[in-house]
């Protein structure tokens, strides 16, 4: 319940005129109950006495016509605001947890943390929208049928009406508390499909590998066993839903029996007349459907709230590296440098990673950070970028503390090159704009130009506006990082932060790479993340990190002739490089 | 799509789904006609006691033990044999899904594992894992309300034809009640389809933003497009938002009207029957209309689904049906331990559709020899690799293992005796024993001596279960090295007299692929081939290959081509080339 408020506060789409559309639905509801009030006036009054009253019973009839017509109008109106407040909440609802996840600082956005933030804004709304457009709307309409039905009832006879509901309610009961196990069966066939759709994956993308080994015949036997699984588990949780579903019609025959019965003896004894006998025999059968459908209903329920409760955890998780906005200092203009005072770093519940870092990296120098891996290198950039906060100590760029630098001016200054160059599912001209917006065709071409890279561009069958495909993969791993370092480019930072690809790049564009990173560094403070030695042969300076702590820091010459772990690393690549000719 | 062929093909499905499942849709069809016969006959037992038990009582002010006993025991004994019905329809039709669909992934999967490579790669991954999962089960999902509309569509004719007996008036009031129930049903079909066909589209359109943008999400953020980023998202979220509404509004104006129409009908019934028929045949047919109003919705049910089964249908065929497949003979090989001899004459490739890959390559690798492969990305490296195994055939020319065309070899001939390590390494969803052995019959001794020979013992031993560990989707991750060190070990494992190396180690460790190289050349005797780009595994070659535009350019020792090839020169030294300065 309070989650519902805190829905409303969060989406006030939700709740706006929801008063009319209560009004609606009761309106709504009433239409229910019209046929067995038609049908009573009828019998006790239009055809009383043994004769058909002809007038009357067209009045009656025409009356009923009308309040149907009227209630299925108001239907119409009240299901038409309905599913436009829910899905303009829930759309409302989806870009706040949107912003949120982008909000989030790294740590929340680590890889194996995505696909599930990609679930709450997408799956987990879905199942919320789904449940509403079905499930929800009949437990609205279904509850207001239960009492109106239940109100007529005992204004006609509320011995017969306690009766009746007697009659429903072991069942409802039965009903809800088998809903658990029917919930857990639900959730044992979304387990087995999910284990078949593993198994035939494999089929499609292990399929050279099955191939070369010729193991079809075990993988075979390995997608059907979880066919099969899935098959039987599909029919089990269909026969307890089946098994629930029964409860309304056993209930509706009960409670025909007691009608019938208990019915014509307060009949006899001049309680009860023969049109309402009979209403309540229709009276029962709006029993039926809402009882039999009562428990997939609230298993539903179930899933949307605990799908709900996920977005909310999400909307919940505070944005640790928080943008000072306007109260902030703008970066001073020109090539900044960097400054690192006692910091220290540790991933929540991890070891700690920096032992307090003291450092002072000059304007338009160009840095190498290397080491060993999981040695704090990439963790030194991630601070520098403030991608995260350190744990102690700060981190300075052009003399003004990370904390304090509004998000508009350090993402305009800053720019981080990563790993995997990600691009974007559009053009290779719009992956560049998004290093700088509005910027024309021609502008991306002489971005490329600029980093030497017009031939290549010019190899392109489509230029600039050729399409990178999803994630990039219409283009080599090594084009993707041209493109990111085109994006750089155009946004003409003032720090550049590159995190080195590690992964084999065909030779002839790690060439281009090498000489795009020339051209984009040169005038520029860089520090980059460097995993070929080479990288740092070519630096102004190089810093060794090793065990959380900058062990040795120089030029390359420098730490050469100083020996230590730089002059270890630098001898097992040598030998490896000289390995031949 | 014409609307009467989507119907026509719609029918030739269900049809299929007979004649695959018989019994289970006796079953079903059995069970929806015993529902139905038991709700007209619910609907006489109530006529026939207003008529003969509650009308008397309460005009004579009494009645008898047994007529309330008899009226009771007759409405047990309908809902019982109804609730059977129930079961046998329910039960029936789900287990008739449930088979068509388990049924069909089996096919659809056992295609996949016979049709050839050069099939599955024209065809995305996505779109075969939705051609064995989400089409099948499209294509099976009107079996769901099948069997119920066929009962409900005989009970109908049946109605219509006992309310012609009973009174000409009121069968007429039935004539026009029960089709324009299925009139609407199918309008209401017609119209949701591509409004529930669109929704679906952007939901998948808004999932593949969002999975993009977090994706992104470093680069999202460290050039502060967070807001860019939102808006993308924001739009395409409205255009969903308003096709869900959209979806909503059209359910939420039918709904009210398919449940007004039939109350119509009893108004109608009302009307038209007071003073023609008696009492009790008045409330026989006004619950009659009550209680059909339900099961008349079947049939829409079963049409709403038609275009998207037909959709489905096609799609599944499309795999079924497709007749490409790779013929095998019957020759087999002497078993030895030697190294494997294998001569490649005059071999051209081109997938279809596309220039030729490879051109006229000739290849002679002897007993024991190991041979490098160099080349540009796209010169064909990777598809040589796969016709040594036979994953292809070629267009022209013929390969031969020790004297035998790879096409007269017997199915699974070829693995006995080559392996292939991918560049992309494919780990099942099994333990490290599994993915080692493939279901084959090794000891763990055999396991561990493979393991250790890919230098994959280390980190498989520290492994919690070792062994036993799960690995894949449901398992322990491992990093691209790991997994190509247990990629070799598969293939090391079945000691093949020959071994394919796709650039197999590019994500090792140069110190680690060294030991590799050197473990392999010591303790095995397998004829080699190894796609390279670094210089340390070119150095363990007898020769090297210089593969240039699908053709072999050059073939010598390693220094030879350095002297000849400038293009071979930038491909093998480009890992070691510094930076320009």
């Amino acid at each position: 319940m309070r989650a519902f408020r805190r829905i409303g506060r969060l989406a006030p789409q939700f709740t706006e005129g929801i008063r009319v559309t209560l009004l609606l639905a009761l309106l709504a509801t009433l239409g229910r109950i019209v046929v067995p009030v038609v049908i009573e006036a009828v019998l006790d009054h239009g055809l009383r006495g043994g004769h058909a009253h002809l007038g009357e019973i067209r009045d009656e009839v025409l009356l009923g016509a009308a309040a149907i017509l009227l209630t299925a109008v108001s239907a119409v109106a009240m299901n038409a605001r309905l599913f436009r407040a829910t899905e303009s909440g829930l759309a409302h609802l989806r870009v706040l947890t949107f912003r949120h996840v982008h909000d989030l600082s790294m740590l929340h956005q680590q890889a194996e943390r995505r696909g599930g933030l990609t679930s709450r804004v997408t799956s987990d709304v879905d199942t919320v929208s789904v449940f509403m457009q079905f499930s929800g709307i009949f437990l609205v309409t279904a509850s207001g049928q239960l009492v109106v039905a239940t109100i007529l009832m005992f204004v006609y006879s509320w011995q017969l009406a306690l009766l009746v509901l007697l009659s429903f309610v072991p069942l409802g009961v039965m009903s809800r508390r088998l809903q658990p196990t029917l919930s857990a069966a639900y959730g044992e066939v979304r387990r087995r499909v999910g284990e078949m759709l593993g198994a035939i994956g494999e089929s499609v993308v292990g399929a050279p590998t099955i191939r070369a080994y010729a193991v079809e015949g075990r993988t075979a036997e390995r997608i059907d066993a979880a066919v099969e699984a899935t098959r039987r588990t599909q029919y089990d949780a269909q026969r307890l839903a089946v098994g629930v579903y029964l409860g309304g019609e056993s209930g509706a025959a009960l409670a025909n029996c007691f009608v019938v019965v208990v019915g014509v003896l307060l009949g006899i004894g001049g309680h009860l007349s023969l049109g309402r006998l009979v209403a309540f025999l229709f009276l029962v059968t709006l029993f039926v459907n809402p009882v039999s459908v009562m428990a997939d209903a609230l298993n539903e329920a179930q899933n949307a709230l605990a799908a709900f409760a996920r977005v909310l955890d999400v909307l919940d998780t505070p944005t640790d590296v928080a943008d000072p906005g306007e109260a902030g200092t703008p970066l001073p203009p020109g090539p900044l440098g960097a400054r690192f005072e006692g910091v220290r770093f540790a991933y929540p519940s991890g070891p700690e990673i920096l032992h307090g870092i003291d450092l002072e990296l000059a304007p338009r120098t160009r840095v190498a950070v290397v080491g060993e891996t999981g040695g704090g290198k990439t963790t030194l950039a991630k601070l520098l970028t403030r991608l995260m906060d350190p744990s102690a100590g700060t981190v300075s760029l052009g003399g003004v503390p990370l904390p304090a630098v509004p998000f508009s001016s350090l993402r305009q200054r800053v720019v981080v090159v990563p790993q995997d160059g990600f691009l974007f599912d559009t053009t290779i001209a719009d992956n560049v704009a998004y290093g700088r917006d509005g910027i024309t065709d021609e502008e991306v071409a002489a971005a490329f130009r600029a980093l030497g890279l017009g031939r290549w561009l010019a190899g392109l069958a489509d230029g600039v506006r050729t399409r990178v495909g999803e994630r990039g993969e219409a283009l080599s791993v090594g084009e993707r990082q041209l493109v990111a370092l085109a994006r750089a480019y155009v946004a003409d930072p003032d720090l550049l932060v590159l995190d080195e690809a590690t992964s084999a790049v065909d030779p002839a564009t790690e060439a281009r790479i090498a000489s795009a990173l020339e051209a984009l560094t040169r005038g520029r403070t860089s520090v980059t993340v460097a995993h070929r030695l080479s990288t740092a042969e070519a630096a102004d300076e190089v810093l060794v990190v090793e065990g959380g702590e900058v062990v040795q820091r120089g030029t390359h010459a420098e730490l050469l002739a100083e020996g230590g772990t730089y002059g270890r690393l630098h001898a097992a690549w040598d030998a490896q490089r000289t390995a031949v000719g | 799509m014409d609307e009467t062929g989507v119907l026509r093909r719609g029918a030739h499905v269900l049809a299929v789904s007979v004649r695959e499942q018989p019994r289970l849709y006796a079953y079903a069809a059995g069970g929806s006609l015993v529902y139905g016969g038991m709700i007209v006959a619910q609907s006489y037992v109530l006529g026939a006691i207003t008529g003969h038990v509650i009308t008397p009582a309460l005009r004579q002010h009494h009645t008898s033990a047994a007529a309330l006993l008899i009226s009771a025991a007759v409405i047990l004994a309908a809902a019982g044999v109804k609730v059977t019905g129930i079961f046998g329809r329910r039960l029936g039709a789900g287990a008739m899904q449930y088979a068509l669909q388990a049924s069909y992934r089996r096919r659809v999967t056992r295609r996949y594992l016979t049709l050839p490579m050069s099939w599955h790669a024209a065809r995305p991954t996505g779109e075969l894992l939705n051609n064995a999962n989400s089409d099948v089960e499209a294509t099976w999902y009107p079996i769901a309300a099948f069997p119920f509309a066929s009962g409900v569509a005989v009970i109908m004719v049946v109605v219509l034809v006992a309310l012609l007996l009973t009174s000409l008036p009121l069968a007429l009031v039935g004539c026009l009640v029960f089709p324009a129930v299925v009139a609407v049903n199918a309008f209401y079909a017609r119209d949701m389809s591509p409004k529930v066909g669109r929704s679906q589209q952007l939901r998948a359109e808004v999932s593949g933003i969002a999975h993009e943008s977090f994706d992104g999400a470093l680069v999202v953020k460290t050039l502060g497009r967070e807001d860019s980023e939102t808006a993308r998202f924001e739009a395409r979220v409205n255009e969903l938002r308003d096709a869900l509404v959209a979806v909503g509004r059209l359910r939420g104006t039918f709904d009210p009207l398919l449940e007004a129409i039939p109350n119509l009908g009893v108004l109608a019934v009302l009307l038209v029957g007071a003073g023609r028929v008696d009492t009790a045949t008045l409330v026989q047919v006004a619950y009659l209309f009550v209680l059909l109003a339900f099961p008349l919705r079947s049939i829409g049910w079963l049409l709403a689904e038609v275009p998207r089964s037909v959709n489905g249908w096609d799609r599944v065929q499309e795999v079924l049906t497709e007749t490409a497949g790779m013929a095998y003979g019957s020759a087999t090989l002497v078993p030895t331990t030697a190294g494997a001899r294998l001569t490649a004459r005059g071999v051209d490739f081109a997938y279809d559709g596309h220039a030729p890959v490879l051109r006229g390559i000739d290849l002679d690798l002897q007993p024991g020899r190991t041979v490098a492969v160099v080349g540009t990305t796209g010169a064909g490296k990777s598809t040589l690799t796969g016709l040594l195994v036979r994953l292809v055939d070629p267009g022209a020319g013929s390969i031969e293992l020790d004297g035998t065309d790879l096409r007269e070899l017997a199915r699974g001939a070829v693995a006995d005796h080559v392996a292939l390590v991918a560049q992309q390494t494919f780990v099942f969803d099994d333990t490290v024993r599994g993915n080692v052995t493939l279901g084959a019959d090794l000891s763990d001794d055999a396991v561990w001596a493979a393991l250790r020979l890919a230098r994959a013992d280390g980190f498989v031993a520290r492994i919690e279960h070792g062994l036993d560990a799960m690995l894949g989707e449901r398992g322990t991750t491992l990093s691209g090295g790991q997994r190509q060190r247990l990629a070799l070990a598969r293939a090391l494992v079945r000691t093949p007299r020959l071994l394919v190396l796709d650039d197999a180690t590019s994500a090792v460790d140069t110190a680690v692929e060294r030991a590799i190289l050197d473990g392999l050349r010591e303790e095995t005797d397998a004829t080699t081939l190894v796609v390279a780009y670094r210089k340390a595994t070119i150095a363990l070659a007898d020769e090297v290959l210089w593969l240039d535009g699908g053709r072999i350019a050059d073939r010598g020792s390693h220094a030879d081509l350095l002297a000849r090839h400038p293009g071979y020169a930038a491909i093998v030294s480009a890992y070691d080339t510094p930076a320009a300065p």
